[in-house]
């Protein structure tokens, strides 16, 4: 199981998400498509049509900067960060 | 006693102002919609809904909606999307709810609709075919920003015919839902070349007369303009006012001939010209105009408003109201004679809208 984290803006828009979350996927792109199916709407939220992800919203997978189609394993920690900027 | 309440999209959230029908107290209920920027949020009488136009910065566009007056809200998307490999939506400009759906304009240029309260969403057209289209949608004809589709102007007795505002290129109309559509353009002033004479006219706010479906009012990037025969035809009725410019605009409930509008300075400033706050209404159709100010500030008053940044109440003696880009929201609960300022510090104000509820 993936261990998810997500970004403080996620949670408010669907009741129960949690802001960290055990995920079963093998890939990043298949993890948002599980919560997806729990929490409709939740794909859309990080990913444009295609899917692509959206272009203030970045994956970290162990560390390291990940794209949709990026492996998951069992113990792989997936971050999901909205970008700084706004203001 | 009727309870009166306004509807403030800004550039952190949506705002709900409450008074009663004398309109001197107000209450201010927010930030809802999670501090989202709202461009424009609606009140739908027949309903009871308040829908309300985002565009998160991370998480995309979409259409907040609220059946208990802000206290609860849902957010979706579903179906705000354009077909694989066109467009890209960037953000839901206006909304619009009449004749048991609610339209959705978009950027890029594009109308939605709803006819299930909001919860889901299909598009209705793109205007494919009409002048102009091509142009609008190209990234090398783009101004800051990207042209879009901010507003809908329903008609109130045909649910198939509304009137649709596309930035840069002007007016559309259409009789059988968005199947076919003419520009409704003529006698606009355009200070620019035109490619095609049809289109090329920068429309800020269309509004027409409750009680007059041929007379429609404009606040044109170059003018205000007045229509007798539904946008057939229009004619400039700008001399008199202190500018062509502006954004916002209201019709009157009841009279046909009155109409109101806030001129800005043209240039990058775009406020209110030599730091003194104003609204100008005309009673004769915009042969003259009187310059509103009593009660609202008259010096370093450098204030905006945007095209859906007035609005204007049903009671006997209309109430209007209009949002800063500063965050304050001015009223007058006498068509305008007298002013007050009844919130001070929300975030930038993009919409205000107003209801009245039995």
């Amino acid at each position: 199981m993936a261990d998810l984290h997500l970004p403080a803006t996620l949670p408010p828009l669907f009741p129960g998400l949690p802001r960290r979350l055990e995920v079963d996927a093998a890939t990043v792109v298949e993890a948002l498509e599980r919560l997806d199916e729990r929490w409709p709407g939740f794909r859309d939220r990080l990913c444009e049509p295609g899917p692509v992800l959206r272009s203030h919203i970045n994956v970290y997978v162990d560390r390291e900067r990940a794209g949709l189609d990026t492996a998951l394993d069992a113990r792989s920690r997936v971050d999901v960060i909205a970008a700084i900027s706004g203001g | 006693m009727p309870q009166t309440i306004l509807l403030v999209g800004t550039r952190k959230g949506c705002f709900v102002l409450e008074s009663d029908e004398d309109r001197r107290d107000w209450s201010v209920r927010g930030p809802f919609c999670e501090g989202w920027p709202i461009y424009h949020a609606v009140y739908d009488p027949a309903s009871g809904a308040i829908y309300a136009a985002a565009a998160s910065e991370w998480h995309g566009a979409g259409v907040w909606r609220s059946s208990d007056l802000g206290e609860s809200w849902e957010l979706s998307s579903e179906g705000l999307t354009f077909p694989d490999g066109g467009l890209k939506l960037s953000k839901i400009s206006g909304l619009t709810a009449a004749h048991g759906r609610v339209l959705a304009g978009a950027e890029a240029a594009g109308v939605f609709e709803s006819r299930d309260g909001g919860e889901t969403w299909s598009l209705l057209t793109t205007l494919d075919g009409q002048p102009g289209r091509t142009s609008w949608n190209d990234p090398a004809k783009q101004p800051p920003g990207h042209l879009g589709l901010p507003a809908i102007l329903p008609h109130p007795d045909e649910p198939s015919r509304f009137w649709a505002v596309v930035q840069g290129y002007g007016i559309f109309e259409t009789t059988d839902d968005g199947a076919s559509w003419t520009p409704r353009n003529r006698g606009l002033r355009a200070d620019w070349p035109l490619e095609e004479p049809e289109v090329g006219y920068c429309v800020h706010k269309l509004v027409m007369s409750p009680v007059d479906t041929d007379r429609l009012y404009q606040q044109n990037h170059c003018g205000m303009h007045r229509s007798d025969d539904a946008g057939r035809s229009w004619v400039e009725i700008t001399e008199g006012l202190p500018t062509d410019f502006g954004f916002a605009a209201a019709a009157h409930p009841r009279d046909r001939d009155t109409f109101y509008v806030i001129p800005l300075d043209p240039g990058h400033a775009r406020c209110m010209p030599e730091g003194r706050a104003a609204v100008w209404r005309t009673r004769d159709a915009g042969a003259t105009w009187q310059r509103l100010d009593r009660g609202l500030p008259q010096r370093d008053a450098y204030l905006g408003v945007l095209r859906e940044g007035l609005a204007i109440d049903t009671l006997d003696v209309p109430g209007l109201y209009f949002g800063t880009s500063t965050g304050q929201v001015f009223a007058t609960a006498d068509e305008g004679e007298n002013w007050s300022e009844i919130a001070s510090y929300l975030p930038p104000i993009s919409s205000v809208e107003v209801a009245v509820l039995a």
